[in-house]
């Protein structure tokens, strides 16, 4: 039985999406406010700050001191964006994200952009393969990584309109467009992309695009994998993982991210804690990439629907008849 | 090697060809053929992007491949994106997050001290990295404990990613400040090989103080279209661009 294959054209960049989605909600609130340190053209949000000069603060290669402002505008009534790039924001911004936003309970909005290995050849200094990790070990906060511009620019809407401290992972590369225009989303509320009924493959950012590439290619070998688009880390959608773990009764874990720090030990936790059943999991491996051409640097480190393939192929093996 | 790379940060790399040509090749104590040599003098780039500069020096000292030179940011390239000790041993520290180098320096002036070893430790800083308040932690730290056998440079070109430090987060009165962390502050040309060997030499004789080096720099400097221009901070040049800049270095 063929499958109608899924059309994946190239997008823009999720930073990009970020960055329209700021001066949409800069228009439509006057509280909303943006600090950045130094990479506003690369995070994108010197769009915000040629509109909105005087509610832009540029805080220099400062990074914890930026966190710590933006904690400080959220207690006076604002809704303050920080970016920079994921590694600099969560690794140096982590004591003033954990003590300011997250135990100080504040609405913060911090977002990093070029996350994960796909940034290609500045390497690992600035490729950031723990944030997941680390902004979900915060109490409190909200964690999101969208997978296309349009799942992007909604989540950061949606995440300005929610009160509460939030973490959202953007990336420095064009991605696919996974989504349709009027797609609806909601926070914590995980996205069935693909039916299926032998295995789950689960994932978000990147990977998503490539589990539905690798969906497509085993519908030809007669397999049917359901992919979902876990877009919110943070709360988790207990539901989804516990329904997928109980019809398929097989998962597979995808991300550009530490493989033993982030979705996958959330979504295994889930599945030990109501349905368990064998799970395989794909992420970076324990290591520190290099300089490369993103793509080069995606088939290194197995990051492909081929990879996806092989772990659906795996775990379909350890599944009891 | 940038214009292959189709990628890299030419313009802080430029700034700073005259400070590292003079520590490599007039001030440093140290061994190509031994880098590991214990009483050696270390520099770290703390300013990780300009990593260009810093592997067509080592290149021409000896530590590693000229005719690899080209290879930068390559998947597999020793001439990493970023000074990366996994791939060149002889490098001091891996960097590229902005902030770490002064307080890495000071660990192994320290440890130079407790050695015994006249080995003394350079680390050059980005004028927009003396932004990270790590920096001033490190600089209190650094006089406080008398750790006289650390130079530190900041390479001042007045430009950082997104424009004009003044107009991103002014550092002005920059000397009166390190002076008042501590330090002993020298401002030379920081085109000026001649200078720059005064100031070195001045550092050296400096007792219980450390010793910042203020390099009063241009951005892009030798290549008159990227000169004092923040476009090339993070951007390769074109073909016309490159043919025209490899001209004007002649
Ligand atoms: C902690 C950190 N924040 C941000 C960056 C991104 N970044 C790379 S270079 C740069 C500007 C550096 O400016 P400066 O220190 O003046 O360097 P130079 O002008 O010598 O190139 C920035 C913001 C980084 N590498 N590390
Ligand atoms: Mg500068």
């Amino acid at each position: 039985m063929a499958t109608a294959k899924h059309e994946l054209k190239l997008g823009r960049a999720t930073r990009e999406a970020f960055g329209d989605a700021l001066v949409e909600l800069g228009r439509e609130n006057p509280n909303v406010v943006v600090c950045d340190a130094d990479l506003s053209k690369s995070t994108y949000t010197h769009l915000f700050a040629k509109e909105f000069k005087d509610r832009f603060f540029e805080c220099g290669i400062a990074e914890a001191n930026m966190v710590a402002i933006g904690a400080g505008l959220a207690h006076a009534g604002k809704v303050p964006f920080v970016s920079s790039f994921s590694a600099f924001l969560l690794n140096k911004g982590f004591e003033q994200l954990r003590v300011t936003a997250a135990y100080g309970r504040t609405n913060l909005k911090a977002v990093g952009t070029h996350s994960g290995i796909s940034i290609g050849e500045d390497g690992p200094s600035q490729m950031s393969i723990e944030d997941i990790s680390l902004a979900s070990s915060l109490a409190g906060f909200t964690v999101i990584a969208p997978c296309d511009e349009i799942s992007m620019k909604e989540l950061v809407k949606q995440a300005a309109h929610t009160w509460g401290p939030f973490f959202i992972r953007a990336g420095r590369a064009k991605c696919a467009v996974v989504y349709k225009p009027d797609q609806k989303f909601e926070i914590g509320k995980a996205i069935e992309v693909v039916p299926g009924t032998d295995v789950t493959v689960i994932a978000n950012g990147l990977l998503v695009t490539e589990a539905v590439k690798a969906s497509d290619i085993l519908a030809d070998e007669g397999i049917s994998v359901r992919v979902i688009d876990m877009h919110t880390v943070k709360p988790i959608d207990r539901e989804a993982i516990a329904k997928a773990a109980g019809e398929t009764g097989a998962i597979v874990v995808a991300e550009e991210h530490l493989v033993d720090a982030g979705l996958g030990v959330r979504v295994a936790q889930v599945v030990g804690e109501t349905n368990p059943c064998v799970m395989e999991f794909l992420g970076i491996e324990n290591t520190y990439a290099e300089s490369g051409t993103p793509d080069d640097l995606l088939d290194k480190y197995g990051m492909r629907a081929k990879n996806v393939i092989e772990k659906v192929k795996a775990v379909l093996a350890r599944k009891k008849k | 090697m940038i214009y292959h790379a189709k990628s890299g940060h030419p313009g802080g790399s430029l700034s700073a060809v005259e400070t590292l040509v003079t520590l490599y090749f007039d001030v440093m104590n140290h061994r190509p053929e031994q880098p590991d040599w214990k009483d050696r003098d270390r520099f770290i780039l703390s300013k990780g992007h300009a990593a260009p500069v810093l592997y067509a020096v080592l290149a021409e000292c000896g530590y590693t491949p000229k005719d690899q030179l080209n290879t930068l940011r390559e998947m597999g390239s020793i001439y990493q994106g970023h000074p990366d000790m996994r791939f060149i041993p002889a490098l001091e520290a891996s960097t590229g997050s902005l902030g770490l180098g002064l307080s890495l320096a000071l660990g192994m002036g320290l440890a130079a001290k407790l050695d015994n070893s006249p080995s003394r430790t350079y680390v050059m800083v980005g004028d927009g990295e003396i932004q990270e308040g790590q920096i001033w932690e490190a600089a209190m730290f650094g006089a406080y404990h008398h750790v006289d056998n650390v130079c530190c440079i900041v390479d001042y070109n007045k430009i950082q990613l997104d424009g004009w430090v003044k107009d991103i987060m002014g550092l002005e009165p920059l000397a009166d400040k390190w002076r008042a962390f501590g330090w002993h502050v020298i401002q030379p040309d920081g085109h000026s090989i001649a200078e720059l060997q005064a100031a070195f030499a001045e550092a050296a004789a400096t007792k219980i103080k450390p010793t910042v080096i203020i390099a009063e720099t241009v951005k892009g400097k030798g290549v008159s279209f990227m000169e004092n221009n923040p476009k090339f901070h993070g951007v390769a040049p074109s073909a016309d661009e490159y043919k025209k800049a490899m001209e004007e270095l002649q």
